[in-house]
């Protein structure tokens, strides 16, 4: 049953309401069917499938709230699953941040779900292909592959309805030489995996594999490097761009401690932090990212821009702190649009005439919040460019930097493409700080 | 971290933050009594388990082993003067893994009956021979012996489960209330408790019934400074320990002073939440205006809260066997300790450095009695007097360097998850000279004491590192002389082992550890400790970290 219909999951919640003694109540299911295999050393290790339905109750009494869940759902255990909520919530303390449920809501209809998905017979396939493909070459590969469809449906007794539906699939492929000199990577997802294609990925990683061997070192320090949009998204907040973008919250900035904090007391909402050619905003309704259309708490989900022209346009509130400081809440959205330009990663090689092209960024930690330096690692494909060309593979390095500081160095944007529900573009930034060298490859 | 965690840290009203997305797998949000419930009898689990092995084997397989976990979990939040949030998560189920066609398949299921973990056994049975198409290399396990009806339990003295939630939150709103007496901005402060009821049986004639603890009391307090705009955060110095709520309950004798003029306290097996916020405050403070380090070389002296996170990422990930072999290529990496590597006696350390491997040390993160694939655990030998001896293995990883024998270091992180090779203990032994940590800091001519454990990252191979740590203090002339700020320090794996110079008695030795150590696609999570006593390591580089954004 792991993926109910609306009117399926709606008929449920209806029924589970129906139990409810509490003073307010909201009650979600969530399921998905997603599938996954796992391959190293040109082998598959492990596949697994998960096939579930969840149901979460939250009772309210007054400003004190429980929460129930159970993933079993006959008449029995649903009572006893509300009952558990309710006993929980007499007991819990008074929450002094207690929001009312909101009440009926419209949503947008973000762009439909793919019909056609991966199995257990196409992701092994995929997976011999990708491994065929490396085995041809002498080459080693490691991948893994993951996907299915989700759900979610929430409902409450102000009169509340949501329902969305989602796919999507993700690919990564690590593809090393035999003799460990060479290491590539590529990574991909589509909601519709029809658009992911785990051969032409893995052929990418090989190319950069066999790239990369014999790589030299050069000596750390500022660089203008060119990174590809793995380099900048791939980890989610541990990412360069991710960390930056899920740090817009304007609590912490109000708190004074975030980079967003304006000296002084407050936040820096409506300040110029970034080059004028920064763009980024969420849109649901994107034909080649469709987002969520509500948060957990139902808030619907809308295009807002989080940063124009340089300019941080919009924070993260949630409803306690929007009520709090008479702001509007924002639903926070599933993935971001940066808007770029038209050049590809090979266009904005061309025009550089000496710099880095960086396939991947690895470990990447906040050093320091207050300005939010981070450190990390190049991995899997990194090369030296110089008059328009790459030249030869280089020797991994370390970072220290502030995507603050790295998006106020911008040289040139390129055209943004899909990676981990956003869309990316490859940037070229200058002054980029590199401060030792690595010998992993 | 995805959208749904952030939304909690923003400070959402408090329900909502534990809400398990898939509660089957992640626990159903339970009333707190139904922790203390006991599970279901020995003989029961044993007659359903029996039923998988026995399905497993008619459909084919040549070895199956059934773990039916029942995970316990509760989590206590606070902040400030308010609870944000208390949950109680109870995960019941069965995973089933076999052998079929020389190649695994794993299935787990929910429906913890003969008939649903039989069910689960045919479809483990099914995806191994499925993937045994396209499988290169036969699993070859290491033997082991069946042990029986056995059972282990973790040594605690008061289960953290019967303690009262009240008792819980009064001592978190006691600790917030210090804080905030004392000057700080902000405080958070959490309890976590986790119970892991688990039962092993095996084609191998084993039948394993273990009772597994851990507990991790930790706050993190802010002070701001509103008019420049300055903010600065201390971490608690506690550890998660394999312990009951005896933890919660302060020793003297259990605690360690940092060298004098640092104001620092350690704790072994017992700690102070209240003395630390009280440090904690002073220093965070301190943080505001303590100077800027200039970069150079000097002389280090780590304290143990803050090198145990040194040695698991230096040591105890990169003799993982499974890394070195390249089954982490695509996600945790791989590890320059390669077995070509290991053949060239290139020393990894010092003569003073002597790294154990071990899954029984009391009160530890990793210590259990037998390990997810039934071997009985012990310890070993990583690396003596500085030289590579020996990595991390499970039952089919030992043929592939030549032995024949598991090191019990296998585990899932509940029923639901394929078990894999974790991480035991690592820990650097003490020195065998008496030295205490101020004697230590005599002969340090310019260096830093660090202790806690900041920002860390490092490649994946494992030789390049960049270490943080909570508070810093300047060495000058074998005295501290005052708190230094911005301080980060970057090294090779081997350089920095091999700069090791001192290492304090085992006086001063006690365990950090590390709660949610991620490895694995999709990504699980384990718990593991790191022991080392006050260590110095000679002319290493630090970096200033300060910058300007404008």
């Amino acid at each position: 049953m792991a993926i109910l219909s609306k009117d399926e999951a709606q008929a449920l919640l209806k029924k589970v309401l129906s139990y409810s003694t509490a003073d307010e109540c909201a009650v979600s299911l969530n399921g998905r069917n997603t599938g996954n295999i796992r391959y190293a050393r040109n082998s598959v290790s492990t596949a697994g499938a998960a096939d579930s339905v969840s149901l979460a109750v939250e009772s309210r009494f007054g400003k004190r709230s429980g929460i129930a869940t159970c993933n079993e759902f006959d008449d029995a255990t649903l009572k006893r699953c509300v009952q558990r909520a309710e006993e929980i919530a007499r007991l819990a303390p008074e929450s002094p941040e207690y929001m009312p449920l909101l009440g009926p809501q419209t949503y947008l209809a973000p762009p439909s779900a793919a019909t056609t998905l991966l199995t257990a017979t196409t992701r092994a396939q995929a997976a011999a292909e990708s491994m065929a493909l490396c085995a041809a070459k002498n080459l080693t590969a490691a991948g893994f592959l993951d996907g299915g469809t989700r759900f979610q449906a929430l409902r409450n007794s102000k009169g509340l309805e949501a329902y969305q539906q989602s796919t999507n699939t993700d690919f990564s492929v690590t593809v090393r030489t035999a003799d460990g000199r060479g290491s590539g990577y590529a990574i991909g997802d589509a909601t519709d995996p029809a658009k992911l294609n785990a051969k032409v990925l893995t052929q990418r990683a090989a190319d950069k594999a066999l790239g990369s061997v014999n790589a030299k070192a050069i000596e750390p320090g500022k660089y203008t490097v060119i990174l590809e949009p793995a380099a900048l998204m791939d980890g989610g907040d541990l990412s360069l761009l991710g960390g930056l973008l899920y740090g817009l919250d304007a609590r912490s900035a109000d708190e004074g401690r975030s980079f967003m904090t304006k000296k002084g007391g407050g936040n820096r909402k409506g300040e110029k932090l970034f080059d004028e050619r920064i763009t980024i905003y969420s849109d649901p309704m994107n034909a080649e990212v469709p987002g969520s259309a509500f948060d957990g708490d139902g808030l619907p989900t809308k295009r807002m821009s989080w940063v124009e022209k340089g300019v941080v346009k919009n924070l993260f509130y949630s409803r306690f702190w929007a009520e709090k400081n008479k702001q509007t809440a924002t639903a926070f959205p599933s993935g971001f649009v940066m808007a770029g330009g038209t050049q590809s990663t090979a266009e904005l090689i061309k025009g550089t005439a000496k710099g880095i092209l960086v396939t991947r960024l690895w470990y990447i930690r906040e050093v320091d919040p207050q300005t939010l330096l981070y450190t990390g690692l190049t991995r899997d494909g990194t090369f030296y460019i110089e008059n328009g060309a790459i030249k030869f593979p280089i020797k991994n390095l370390r970072f220290n930097e502030s995507p603050i500081i790295m998006l106020n160095n911008i040289e040139a944007i390129g055209r943004p493409q899909r990676l981990a529900g956003c869309m990316i573009p490859p940037l070229k930034i200058r002054d980029f700080t590199f401060t030792s060298l690595s010998d992993a490859i | 971290m995805k959208r749904r965690d952030f939304v909690g840290l923003s400070g959402l009203a408090a329900g909502a933050l534990f809400i398990p997305t898939f509660p089957g797998f992640a626990g159903n949000l339970v009333d707190p009594a139904r922790l203390l419930e006991p599970g279901v009898d020995v003989a029961i689990k044993k007659r359903l388990a029996d039923a998988g092995l026995n399905a497993a084997k008619a459909a084919g397989a040549t070895y199956a082993d059934v773990r039916i976990g029942r995970s316990l979990n509760q989590n206590v939040f606070t902040r400030e003067k308010q609870v944000q949030g208390i949950s109680s998560t109870e995960s019941y189920g069965a995973g089933i893994r076999v052998i079929a066609n020389g190649t695994w398949g794993f299935a787990a299921t929910n429906s913890v009956t003969e008939a649903g973990i039989a069910k689960a056994a045919q479809l483990a049975v099914q995806i191994a021979k499925a993937n045994s198409k396209v499988q290169k290399e036969k699993v070859q396990l290491a033997p082991v012996k069946g042990h029986g009806e056995v059972s282990w339990k973790t040594p605690i003295q008061q289960n953290a489960f019967e303690v009262p939630i009240k008792d819980k939150v009064d001592l978190l709103l006691s600790v917030n209330a210090k804080a905030l007496d004392m000057g700080a901005s902000f405080i958070n402060s959490t309890i976590q408790q986790v119970n892991e009821q688990k039962y092993f049986a095996s084609t191998d004639g084993s039948y394993i019934d273990q009772d597994i603890h851990r507990i991790y009391p930790s706050f993190g307090v802010t002070a701001i400074d509103r008019a420049s705009g300055k903010f600065r955060t201390r971490q608690a110095l506690s550890s998660p320990m394999g312990l009951g709520y005896e933890y919660l309950t302060p020793k003297a004798s259990d605690k360690i002073a940092g060298p004098a003029g640092s104001d620092v306290v350690g704790y072994k097996s017992s700690y102070d939440m209240l003395e630390d916020v009280a440090s904690a405050t002073k220093q965070v403070k301190q943080k505001l205006t303590a100077k800027s380090v200039t970069p150079g070389k000097y002389d280090l002296v780590l304290d143990p809260h803050h090198l145990g996170l040194t040695i698991h990422e230096s040591v105890g990930h990169p003799l993982e066997l499974d890394r070195v072999l390249g089954y982490e290529a695509n996600y945790a990496g791989t590890s320059f300790a390669t077995l070509e590597w290991k053949a060239k006696n290139i020393p990894y350390g010092s003569k003073l450095v002597n790294i154990v491997a071990d899954k029984l040390q009391p009160g530890s993160l990793g210590a259990v009695g037998y390990d997810d694939e039934g071997v009985k655990t012990k310890q070993w030998d990583l690396i003596k007097e500085g030289t590579l001896v020996d990595y991390q293995k499970i039952r089919d990883q030992a043929h592939m360097v030549g032995q024949n024998e598991s090191d019990g270091c296998c585990y899932a992180q509940n029923w639901a998850d394929v078990q894999f090779q974790r991480m035991p203990n690592v820990s650097l032994q003490p020195g065998k000279t008496k030295l205490s940590v101020d004697e230590m800091v005599k002969n340090v001519d310019k260096g830093i004491y660090i202790a806690g454990n900041g920002s860390f990252s490092i490649d994946q191979q494992r030789y390049n590192f960049q270490f943080g740590g909570q508070v810093f203090y300047a060495i000058e002339k074998g005295q501290i002389t005052g708190m230094l700020e911005d301080v980060a320090y970057q090294a090779n794996t081997q350089e920095f082992w091999n700069s090791c110079s001192a290492v304090c008695d085992q006086s001063d030795y006690r365990l950090f550890g590390a709660f949610n150590d991620g490895k694995g696609q999709p990504s699980q999570s384990s718990a593991v400790s790191h022991g080392s006593a006050t260590t110095r390591f000679n002319g290493v580089n630090v970096i200033n970290t300060a910058r300007k954004i404008g």
